[in-house]
C-alpha cells in the first residue's frame, strides 16, 4: 500500500516559538515551508513562558550586548560556546524589535518604550550592578509570542500540519536528511513528508522526571529522533532543577516563598536547612536545597504516607502578608493541593525545569557532528532550534529569560541558512526507500498485538527511575544503578503492546512513541551524568563536588547505537571580542 | 469507574480526541484536564459536554486564568463547567 508523499523546500519540525520563527523567515522568503506539530501550534510549550526575554535595550538601566554576553558565559558555568553566546546577544536587541514588529504586546514605560524588568544573574559592567533586561508582555511573554508568530505565518501561508506526529527522520546513505516520516493522529495514516532542508524544533524533555515543570507534551521526540538517526545528543547531564515544586505535581513555588520568610521542615517537624547551610539556611542556592530536600527523604525524614516529600511552612506570615505578597503560591495550592497554605504548610520536592542540552548545532543551526578529526561536521540537510537543540548559549546552566531568547534567535538563523543552502539547491534529492521502510516498521511495531506491559505504567516507573537516580543527588552508585535500571526498562518496552489498536485519534499510539523517545533521551542523560566527573552548574555531584576545568572543560557527546560517550572542545573564542575566561562562578 | 468505562463505545472515539485537545502548552492545564475527562466528564450532561469542548477551544492563558479562578466567565454554561473542573481537581474520585 502507497504511503502519501508531500513535498517542500523546507520542513520545520515543532511550532513553538523556534519553530513558528524560522517559518515565518522561510516563508517571507517565498520558500514553500511545512510545519509539524503534534498539538495545535499555539498549545505549544512555549505559551508558558511568563518572565519575559531578554535583551540589551538599555531602557530601564544602562546596558550593553557585552555584559549580556559576559552574564551568559558566567551562567554557563563557562561550558557555553562563547561565538554562539556573541552572536545571541548582539541579536537580541534585533529580535525583540522585530517581535514588536509582529504585534507582540511588550509592557511599555511612560516614555512609550519597552518596559524592562530585573532578573537573577543580569548584571552591568560584567558581575557589577544589578540590570533590567528582560522585556515582558505581562505575564504572558510566551503566549503573546506565539500567537503572533502563528498569525504572521497564517498570513505568510505557512502550510501546518497540525496534530501530525513526526516519527523518524528520513536520511539517504550520502547522510543527507530527505525529511521524516510523520501520521496524522486523527486518521492514524503515515505521510512521507520530502524537504530539501528539515529543522527539527520539538522542545525540552522535561517529562524524563517525575516531578516537573514542563507540560505532557515535553517528551524530547526530536532529540531522540536525532539519536535514531546516529547523530549524538549533546551535554544531556545538564538539566536544570528548582528546588521548590509542588509534590508530586511539578508546578513552582517561587522563592519569593522563601524570600517572604517561607521555611522548609522536614517529618520532625525540624528546620532542616539549619544543618546543611547554617548561614543562608532556607535562602541558600538552589543545588543546596535541591540537595538537601533529597537527603531528608531519603535518610527517612520525609513527610506524608510515602515519606516522600518535606513541607513548607508558611501559615507563620499571617494571612494578609500571604493573600499581598503571594497570591498566586495560594491559588496554585487551593486548585491543586486543597490546601490553603494560610492554615497548611505545602509539600515540596525539587522539579524539573529545563533541558540545557540537546541536538548539537552551530551557530546557524546546521546540525553537526564529529567526523575523523572534526569535532563539527554538519549533517546536509538537517538543523535543529530551540530547546531540543543545543547550540551551546546555555552551557551548564540556563539564566532566566535566556531560551525565549535562544529559540528565536537561532529559529531565525536556522532559517537564514537554509535559505542560502535553497538558492543553491533547487532540485529534491531522490526519496531512499530503505529509510521510509525503516521508518515505517518502527510506526506499525505498535501494531503487534497480545500479552504485554502498559505504557502508561512504563513511563511512570521510567520518570520515578530518573527523579531517583539521575536527579539532584547525584554519585557514581546511585548512577551505575540508574543506568541499569533504564535500560531494564528499555528492554520492557519493547515488549510492550498496546490494548487499543484502532486508527482515528489513538492517543495510545502517540503515547507509546513518546515512551520509546524517553527512554532514549533517558539513557542518554544519565549515562552523559555518569560520565562527567565534576560538579559544574545544574550537574552537581556529592563524589566530585568541585568544577574541573583542566579535565572538563568540554563537551559530552552520547550516541545511542553504541551507547558511548565522546568529547568534544567548548568554543571559547567569541567571533570578534576578547574571551572571557573561567573563574570561579560566585554571585 | 472511569469515564472509559461508562461510554458507549460510540462516544470513545469523541473522547479520545478530546483528550488529545486537553494535551496543552502548560502543565497545570494537562493536569486539570486530564482528571477531569478521567473522572468528572461522564457527569455532565449533553449541555455541559458541548460547552467542554467549547472551552478546549480557548488560548491556554485565559483558560489557565479560568480554571485558577483569576477570572470568571460571564457565560454561565462555561462558569458551571469551569467550577465542576475545580472541583473535580480537588476530589477526583
Ligand atoms: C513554566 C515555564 C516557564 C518558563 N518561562 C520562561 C521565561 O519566562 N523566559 C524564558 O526565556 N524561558 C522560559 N521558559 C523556557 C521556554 O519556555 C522554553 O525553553 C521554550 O519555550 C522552548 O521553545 P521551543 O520552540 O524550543 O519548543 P516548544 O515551545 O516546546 O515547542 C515544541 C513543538 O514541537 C512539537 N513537537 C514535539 N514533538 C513532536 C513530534 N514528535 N511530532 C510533531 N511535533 C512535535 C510540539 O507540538 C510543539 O509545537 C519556561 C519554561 C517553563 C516550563
Amino acid at each position: 500500500m502507497g504511503v502519501t508523499v508531500r513535498k517542500f523546500d523546507a520542513l520545520i519540525i515543532g511550532a513553538g516559538g523556534a519553530g513558528l520563527r524560522a517559518a515565518l523567515q522561510l516563508a517571507n522568503a517565498e520558500a514553500s515551508v511545512a510545519v509539524v506539530s503534534k498539538v495545535f501550534p499555539t498549545r505549544s510549550h512555549t505559551v508558558a513562558a511568563q518572565g519575559g526575554v531578554n535583551a540589551a535595550l538599555a531602557n530601564v538601566l544602562p546596558d550593553s550586548w557585552h555584559w549580556h554576553m559576559y552574564d551568559t558565559v558566567k551562567g554557563s558555568d563557562w561550558l557555553g560556546d562563547q561565538d554562539a553566546i556573541e552572536y545571541m546577544c548582539r541579536a537580541a536587541p534585533k529580535v525583540v524589535y522585530e517581535l514588536e514588529h509582529f504585534g507582540v504586546p511588550f509592557s511599555r514605560l511612560d516614555n512609550g518604550n519597552i518596559y524592562q524588568r530585573a532578573f537573577g544573574g543580569q548584571s552591568q559592567h560584567f558581575g557589577k550592578e544589578q540590570a533590567a533586561r528582560t522585556c515582558a508582555a505581562a505575564d504572558r511573554t510566551g503566549h503573546a509570542i506565539l500567537h503572533s508568530l502563528y498569525q504572521q505565518n497564517i498570513r505568510a501561508k505557512t502550510h501546518f500540519f497540525d496534530e501530525y506526529f513526526a516519527v523518524d527522520l528520513l536520511k539517504d546513505e550520502e547522510g543527507y536528511v530527505l525529511g521524516a516520516l510523520a501520521f496524522e493522529i486523527l486518521t492514524g495514516e503515515p505521510i512521507v513528508i520530502e524537504a530539501k532542508t528539515t529543522l527539527l524544533a520539538t522542545g525540552g524533555v522535561g517529562q524524563l522526571f517525575r516531578t516537573c515543570t514542563n507540560a505532557l507534551i515535553n517528551t524530547g521526540d526530536g532529540m531522540s529522533m536525532a539519536l535514531r538517526a546516529g547523530i549524538p545528543l549533546q551535554d544531556m547531564e545538564f538539566f536544570q532543577f528548582h528546588p521548590t515544586g509542588i509534590a508530586g505535581r511539578g508546578m513552582l513555588i517561587t522563592e519569593g516563598a522563601r524570600g517572604e520568610g517561607g521555611y522548609l521542615l522536614n517529618a520532625d517537624g525540624e528546620r532542616f536547612m539549619e544543618r546543611y547551610a547554617p548561614n543562608a539556611k532556607d535562602l541558600a542556592s538552589r543545588d543546596v536545597v535541591s540537595r538537601a530536600i533529597y537527603t531528608e527523604v531519603k535518610e527517612g525524614r520525609g513527610c506524608g504516607p510515602e515519606k516522600d516529600y518535606v513541607l513548607l511552612q508558611l501559615t507563620h506570615l499571617g494571612r494578609d502578608k500571604i493573600m499581598q505578597r503571594l497570591p498566586g503560591i495560594r491559588e496554585t495550592c487551593i486548585t491543586f493541593l486543597g490546601l490553603d497554605p494560610i492554615d497548611h504548610p505545602i509539600p515540596i520536592y525539587p522539579t524539573a525545569h529545563y533541558t540545557m542540552g540537546g541536538i548539537p548545532t552551530n551557530r546557524f543551526g546546521q546540525v553537526v557532528v564529529p567526523v575523523k578529526d572534526t569535532p563539527e561536521d554538519p549533517v546536509p540537510g538537517l538543523y535543529a532550534a530551540g530547546e531540543a537543540a543545543c547550540v551551546s548559549v546555555h552551557g551548564a546552566n540556563r539564566l532566566g529569560g535566556n531560551s525565549l531568547l535562544d529559540i528565536l534567535v537561532f529559529g531565525r538563523a536556522a532559517a537564514n541558512h537554509i535559505i542560502d543552502v535553497l538558492e543553491h539547491n533547487r532540485y529534491h534529492r531522490p526519496l531512499h526507500q530503505p529509510a521510509v521502510d525503516a521508518a515505517l516498521e518502527r510506526f506499525h511495531r505498535w501494531d503487534r498485538k497480545g500479552d504485554g506491559e502498559h505504557v502508561d505504567q512504563l513511563r511512570q516507573e521510567l520518570r520515578k527511575v530518573m527523579e531517583a537516580h539521575c536527579g539532584v543527588f547525584r554519585t557514581e552508585e546511585v548512577m551505575a544503578e540508574g543506568v541499569a535500571k533504564v535500560k531494564a526498562i528499555a528492554e520492557r518496552v519493547k515488549d510492550a503492546v498496546l490494548r487499543d489498536h484502532s486508527k482515528v485519534f489513538n492517543t495510545a499510539r502517540v503515547e507509546a512513541m513518546e515512551l520509546e523517545n524517553l527512554v532514549d533521551c533517558a539513557l542518554a542523560t544519565v549515562q552523559s551524568a555518569l560520565g562527567r566527573k565534576e560538579s559544574r552548574g545544574a550537574h552537581s555531584r556529592i563524589d566530585y563536588p568541585d568544577r574541573d576545568d583542566t579535565h572538563w572543560l568540554k563537551h559530552t557527546l552520547y550516541f545511542k547505537h553504541s551507547d558511548s560517550l565522546d568529547y568534544k572542545p567548548v568554543r571559547t573564542k567569541p567571533m570578534t571580542v576578547e574571551s572571557f575566561p573561567p573563574k570561579v562562578r560566585v554571585y | 469507574m472511569t469515564t472509559d468505562e461508562q461510554l458507549a463505545s460510540s462516544d470513545v472515539e469523541a473522547l479520545r480526541r478530546l483528550r488529545w485537545s486537553c494535551r496543552r502548552g502548560m502543565l497545570e492545564l494537562d493536569l486539570l484536564l486530564e482528571a477531569f475527562l478521567k473522572h468528572g466528564f461522564v457527569k455532565l450532561d449533553a449541555r455541559g459536554r458541548e460547552t467542554f469542548e467549547r472551552l478546549l477551544d480557548y488560548p491556554d492563558t485565559t483558560l489557565l486564568q479560568l480554571l485558577m479562578g483569576q477570572m470568571q466567565s460571564s457565560d454561565r454554561d462555561v462558569a458551571h463547567v469551569v467550577e465542576f473542573i475545580r472541583q473535580t481537581a480537588r476530589h477526583p474520585s
